[in-house]
Order: C-alpha cells, then structure tokens, then sequence
C-alpha cells in the first residue's frame, strides 16, 4: 500500500478496536493466574526459599505481589518434585516464620532444616518456608490451600493471638486481592467472612488488561529482581539500625476492641484452624503457639509488651489448649521457647540465635509427636 | 518527559500536522507553534528544586540566554524585524503567563512547583530586556563579547557538572533566597538540559566568530534552542540545518506520521520497556559491592551496557520522533554502536552529534593548532586523542572516573590508529569473516569495561567491581 494514502484516523480507530477487543478477551479468560505461571525463576534463575515479600524492593530486590500463582511459580517448590525419601515439610504462618529482619540462612525453616531430621522410614525431612508477612489464619488458610496441590508430609502452623481476631482476617492486602479465592473458601468449608469493600473488585473492567496493570507490572517486577536475588542471594533488607521492640508499654488493657476479664471462643477465629485442620486431609498438622516477647518495664503488670495485655493472652493461651484438647488438634505451646534478649523490632520477630532456640523446641516436639528424629 | 508528556506532545504534534492539510479551517502558524511550545516546554519539563523558585528561574535564563546570545550574535547590518519584537513580546508575555499559573489552579501543574509571584517575573523579564538591550547596542558582533559569552556558558557548564562547585552555588542561592545554606546539595541545582543548550550556545557563538553564521529570527533561534523534543537528551542539532526546516511548508500525511510514529513506538520500547527493566539488574553504585561472583558482575556490567544504549538511543529515536510530528528532521545520534568492529567506527556511531560537535570546535582546531607549531604527529594524534575524549568524559560530569571513562576511549581510539597504521603496511591480511565478528566482540568489550567508571561515582567502587570482573577479589 502507498503509505502516503494510508488515513492517519482510520489507523487510530482500528488500534483502538484491536485494543478494547483485546481488553474484552482477556477479561473474559481471566488470564492472571496463566499469566502468573509464566516465570523466569526455577529455569534461568534460581527459586526463592521464601515467598515473594518486600516493603522496599530496591534495597531487597523483593517486592510484594497478589498473585499467589507468580508467588508459588517463583518459589524453589514449584520445581522441586518430591524424592521417594522426600518427608515434606511445610511451614506456614506470619512474618516470624517468613523470617522478617533475617537473612534466608537464618529462618526458621533453615534451622530446622539443619537438625537435619529423618522419618521412621529413614526418609529426610525436608523444611519449606511458607510464611508470609501478614498476620491472619485466613491467608495462612489460603497459602495451605493452594500448596496442597505440592503433596506435604506434615504441616507446621506457627500461630500468635493477632492472627486470631475476627477483625484482622481480612486485613491481609493478600487476602483482600484474592476475593476469588476467598470466596472458594467460604464456599466449600462454610468460613464466617463476608466479602465486602475491602476486598479487591473483580468486576469485568478489574479483570481486563487496564485493570490488572498493577498486578501484571509487579509480577513482571518479580522476575526482573530475580536477577539481582540470583546473584546476591539478598531478598530481604535489613537495616543496620533495628528499632527494638518497646520494653515500656502503654497503660492500655485493649485488644483489638476486646475487654477483659476474658476472651471467649467466638471471639477468635478457630474456625480458621479447624478449616485449615480439615483442608490438610490426611496430612498431619501441628499448630505451634510461636514465642512471644515479655516485658519488665512500665505497665508490664498489665501487659506482656506492646502487641498483648496480660489477660487476652493468657485467655488466648488457655483457649487453645481447650479447642485443642475438644478438637483433637496437634497443639504445642512454645510461647517462651525464645530468650527475652532475642527478639527485634516487635514482640514476635527473633534474632537468629531466638530463632535457633525456637528451632531446637521444635525438632523435640517433632521426635516426640512425629517421631521425626535427628 | 515522561509517557503522559511524550502523548501530550505527540498529539498536538498530530493536532497541528493536521491542521495544514487542504481544507482545514484551523491553520496554525508552524514556526510560532513551535516557538510557543518550546518555550512553556522548558517550565514543564524542568524538574522540582528545594531553592525557593529555582525551577522558576532555570527555565526563564534558558530563554533568556537564548534571547541574550541571539541578540549577540545578530549580523551588524541586520536589524531586528516586527516578527523579532513579536516574539520578544511574546516570550516576555509567557514568562508572564508562567507565572500566573500560581492563581489558576488547573494550570499550576506547568511548573513542578508553585509559580512566583508576577511582581517576581516581572523583574526577570525587565532584566532580561535590559541585558538584552544592553548586548544588542553595545555588545553585537564584539569579539571579546563573544568569547566572553563563550567563557561565561563554560563556566557556568563547569559549576553545575562539578559537585563541591554545585554545592557552592546552592548554598549562595539558599542565602539569597532566605533558606538554610547549610542544607546545600548538588542535587539543587538540576538545570534541565543546560549541558545541550551550552554545546548549541557555543555553536553559535564560535561559527559568529568564525563568520558563518546565518541570519535566523529571534523566533527560530530560541526555538532552536529549546526545541522541546531535543531538550533533555539531544540529539544536538547545527542552527544552520534546523532554522530552514521551520519556514518551509508541511502537512502530516500517512508515510511521514508513519514514520514518525515507527520512530517513537521504538523509543518507547527502547527506552520504558528495555532500559527500564534493564535498569533492575544493571551495575551501579548500589549493588556494585553487593556481587561477589565474576560471572554475576559481567552480567550486570553487559545489562548496564545495554541499558545505557536503550535508554539514550531510546530517546533519541523519540526526539526524531515528536520532531518529524511537527515537521522538523532532527540528525540521527546512533547508528548500530555496539555491532561497529572497531572504537572508531564506535565512536563515529555514539552520541554523533556530540562528538561531531567536539570534532568541529575542539579536535580540529586544537590538532590544526598543534601541526601549525610542527609538533609530532604522533604526539598531536595522542594529544588530540587523549584530550577530545577526556572533554567528552568531563562534559557528562567533573569526577574522576568521568575522566578515567574519557582517557580509556581516547587510548582505545590512539591505539585503534596506530594499529591501523600498521596493519595496512602489512602484506598479510585477516579473513574479514573472522575480524568482523571478532572485531565486534572485542570492541563491545572495551566499550563495556569502560562502563565500569561510567556507571560508578568513586574511584574505589571501580576498582571493587575490576577485581571482581577478573577473579581478583
């Protein structure tokens, strides 16, 4: 064709239909989580030891993303199949199992991993880091949903009572960009969570290709830090300056809107527990109330540091041990398993040597319950 | 610019373009669109300061500057027509206007900050008048005014690319605005595009001196000047090739905006997608001490490469791009640079209009000078050699590795002669199948470990990033 001829509007017109058409196919297929898959990670980059998280992803070559797809894809047990002498093991939970303010040698999986621990069947027990950095037991509910489909021998579910209010299950930005999900959940186990405005639209428009625009940038963001993850193994940024967690605490006996004397069931939501405990099927799990920090300076009469008042926990502690014991649950408390002068920036993260001390109660409730022995 | 300004440009480039076709009832005046888009694309691409109306005032001496030198260099036996106190008025009138966008609030957005008060920009413009006044009765077509012109752009190019000397002048500029000078840092003092205004400035300057400069409006030449596509990254243009292309007639048909838009369709992919992501794992002063690995370095030090090409090149081909919208035919700055087999041809193939630049106004004159006073050749080669590239490397920045950068390319470039020398004296010759590649591969990689100081502010961070590269550490 002559170029001279060609109509300059009638050129834009037809990009313009080629675009919207493009935009309704897409969001007709829901193309995400394809999308999402498609990963550099476990083929020219290494996988991640950890889930994709990163408050300040220049400094940690790691950003946070909604996708659990490109999460998943991006993690080394995406492309790990499990050996025959493979005994697997995942550990979920919050920002403590994920390892904030720790370097990947230095989480909890990694301690665990290093007791080097076998089956009765002489198999090696294999630790997975599946911890993500936001307290709630719907998105730890939601990891173990989808990484059932990765065949565990066993689950690990360190908990803390902030991931226990009603109120905090849908705070999690994961969960509020996974209404989908969500909502199979809700829809299979009969889950007490409603989707409301916090949660992410997925009308048609989110789903097209201008609505997912964030979504689809940050997991091409994941693949591009991967390069500097490869080649420094960074994927945390740990500041030389840590702000420890207060000693001198707030004369406040509030938790999360509750007052005391006492929690009561109804107010926590075991119901997640019991989900995730009948989601895992056959496969063991055992719920570990993870350490907590216990201050001496002002106010610790009325509270155990800044995150819990003395009486919401103990009440949290002795409801555990009661729906345990009622339900049958693999429960330990290991709420002191760490040395006060071990813990960071808040009263659960730990230092590596917290984290080892934590690791070592651990592989002793593991030879005793599960007869998993160094 | 970023991708909201490139699309607001390019449709008023395809607004306009349209506009001169047959039949259209809007037709608007080329020269004087340019001139008046040019001119507000100076305030609103110039980046924010924390100096009190900086970003004001940047932007008003680019104009001003343009305005001074043009009236500098206007022939004697020429005087300035009505369309020259046209556009006078009229820039005058849009610094003005500039400034009035502090009391209209959907216009406030032009400048990245707060426009000043009017009784403020009233000020500049009176001194601008004056000076240029002033320059235009006293000072026109004076050799020592010129060459005067000539120092004072030089120095000022010298102040804003030197840090300690950047912070000097921040640290005035705070005491005269009333802040805290000791809060002072280069950072300051981020005059957007200055470095290609001064090397244009200069061009007309030295080609008044030497007699060759045409006779352009005060409307063309500040375009010229401040051509809005050109401003930031270049490519930097002759006046003598660019000031013809604003009188002649143009109407935007099919090949030229497809040409124009295959142009910046390639830019954008150049330079958002390929430099951008690049840009995640490319070396710099960050992660240069973060990468123990050799082989991790050089892929960092290749992604840099890379990068720097896509980013620039990227540019470039917007620049051509927006230009060719409104009719005006920008000159090219690269030509396939990393697939030359020689530094030469490299060289001859990156940034082009900057080294032709320093060609015609350093290298030239400067060897011209040296054979005149029967110096060696060879050492009127390594002397022009060495001291061309060790300009060019102090032009991106007064540091020592930017100088480090420029004698490595000058030593490749000398060596690269004499080679050359040799070799055609020489009966036996290389299988050009095998030299060009393996020219390819070695040049790539003399243009890529020179990167090293190019992409690093320290000396010491260079040095880290050699032992490395080369299992030294």
């Amino acid at each position: 064709m002559d170029a001279s001829r060609i109509s300059i509007w009638r050129l834009l017109v037809k990009t313009t239909i080629l675009f919207i058409v493009l935009n309704l196919l897409l969001s007709t297929f829901n193309f995400l989580p394809v999308f999402g898959r498609l990963t550099l990670y476990n083929g020219p980059l290494p996988g991640r030891e950890r889930l994709p998280y990163g408050d300040d992803p220049e400094r940690s070559y790691n950003l946070n993303l909604y996708s659990l797809e490109a999460m998943f894809a991006s993690h080394k047990l995406e492309a790990t199949p499990k050996a025959a002498d493979e005994f697997r093991v995942f550990v979920i939970g919050d920002s403590s199992v994920w390892g904030f303010l720790l370097e990947n040698k230095n989480t909890l999986t990694d301690a665990l991993n290093a007791a080097g621990l076998h089956s009765a069947n002489g198999r090696r027990v294999i630790f997975y880091n599946l911890g993500h950095p936001t307290i709630s037991l719907t998105k730890d509910l939601m990891i173990l949903d989808y990484a059932m489909q990765y065949d565990p021998d066993l689950i690990l579910w360190p908990v803390t009572l902030e991931a226990f209010p009603l109120s905090k299950q849908t705070s999690s930005p994961l969960v509020q960009n996974n209404p989908d999900k969500i909502a199979s959940l809700i829809a299979n186990y009969q889950l007490p969570i409603v989707i409301n405005e916090d949660f992410a639209s997925s009308s048609f428009f989110d789903r097209t290709l201008i609505g997912q625009r964030r979504n689809l940038a940050d997991i091409i963001r994941l693949q591009l830090y991967g390069f500097m993850w490869a080649a420094t193994e960074i994927d945390v940024y740990i500041p030389d300056d840590i702000e420890l967690r207060a000693v001198d605490l707030e004369a406040s006996e509030d938790f999360a809107g509750l007052q005391p004397p006492e929690l009561h069931a109804e107010d926590l939501a075991f119901d997640a527990l019991a989900v995730g405990i009948q989601l895992a099927g056959e496969v063991p799990v055992l719920i570990i109330n993870e350490p907590t920090f216990v201050s001496d300076g002002a106010n610790s009469n009325m509270r155990y540091n800044s995150f819990y008042p003395r009486w919401a926990y103990d009440s949290y502690r002795f409801l555990m041990q009661e729906m345990s014991e009622q339900n049958g649950w693999n429960y330990v408390d290991l709420w002191q398993a760490a040395s006060n002068s071990e813990f960071t920036n808040t009263p659960i993260h730990l230092t590596p040597q917290g984290t080892l001390e934590l690791a070592n109660s651990i592989v002793a409730v593991l030879d005793e319950t599960f007869n998993l022995k160094p | 610019m970023t991708l909201t300004q490139i699309f607001i440009f390019a449709a008023l480039g395809l607004l306009a373009g349209r506009s001169y076709q047959a039949g259209s009832r809007l037709r608007v005046s080329r020269g004087w669109l340019l001139f008046v888009t040019s001119a507000l694309a100076v305030f609103w691409l110039q980046p924010a300061s924390l100096i009190r109306n900086l970003p004001f005032a940047l932007p008003v001496a680019s104009l001003g500057l343009a305005a001074v030198v043009w009236a500098l260099t206007l022939p004697k036996e020429t005087r300035p027509s009505r369309q020259d106190w046209w556009a006078a008025g009229l820039l005058a009138g849009l610094i003005l206007l500039v400034s009035l966008t502090r009391y209209i609030e959907p216009m406030s957005d032009l400048l990245a900050v707060r426009a000043p008060g009017i009784e403020f920009a009233a000020i500049f413009v009176a001194v601008l008048l004056l000076l240029c006044g002033l320059i235009y009765w006293l000072g026109r077509g004076r050799h020592f005014v010129l060459h005067a012109a000539v120092l004072l752009i030089i120095a000022t190019l010298v102040v804003l690319k030197s840090e300690p000397l950047a912070q000097v002048a921040s640290g005035a500029l705070r005491s005269l605005t009333g802040q805290d000078p000791t809060l002072a840092s280069p950072l300051d003092f981020g005059w957007l595009g200055f470095s290609y205004i001064a090397f244009r400035l200069i061009h007309v300057l030295r080609d008044r001196l030497a007699g060759r400069l045409p006779a352009v409006s005060l409307r063309d030449f500040v375009t010229y000047i401040v051509f809005f596509p050109a401003l930031i990254s270049g490519p930097i243009d002759r006046l003598e090739r660019f000031a013809p292309q604003l009188r002649g007639k143009f109407v935007l048909v099919g090949d030229q905006f497809l040409a124009s838009g295959r142009r910046l369709m390639t830019g954008l992919f150049m330079k958002f997608v390929l430099a951008d992501a690049l840009a995640f794992f490319a070396l710099n002063a960050s992660n240069a001490h973060q990468v123990e690995s050799s082989g991790w370095m050089w892929l960092l030090l290749v992604a840099y490469a890379l990068r720097i090409f896509s980013d620039f090149a990227g540019y470039t081909h917007i620049a051509i791009g927006l230009g060719m919208l409104f009719g005006v035919v920008l000159p090219e700055n690269f030509d396939r640079p990393y697939l030359k087999a020689n530094i030469t041809a490299f060289w001859n193939s990156w940034h082009m209009t900057l080294t032709q630049w320093v060609r015609s106004y350093y290298f030239n004159p400067v060897t011209r000078w040296l054979r005149e006073h029967k110096l060696p050749m060879l050492a009127v080669i390594i002397f022009g050699q060495l001291t061309t590239m060790g300009l060019i490397g102090l032009w991106h920045g007064i540091t020592w590795n930017f100088v480090t950068w420029g004698l490595w390319h000058g030593a490749g470039l000398f060596i690269h002669n004499q080679w050359t020398s040799f070799t055609k004296s020489q009966p036996i010759q290389m299988n050009p199948r095998l030299a060009q590649p393996l020219g390819i591969l070695a040049t790539f990689t003399f243009v890529t470990i020179g990167w090293v100081w190019f992409a690093l502010p320290q000396p010491s961070d260079a040095a880290h990033v050699f032992a490395v590269l080369f299992g030294m550490n």
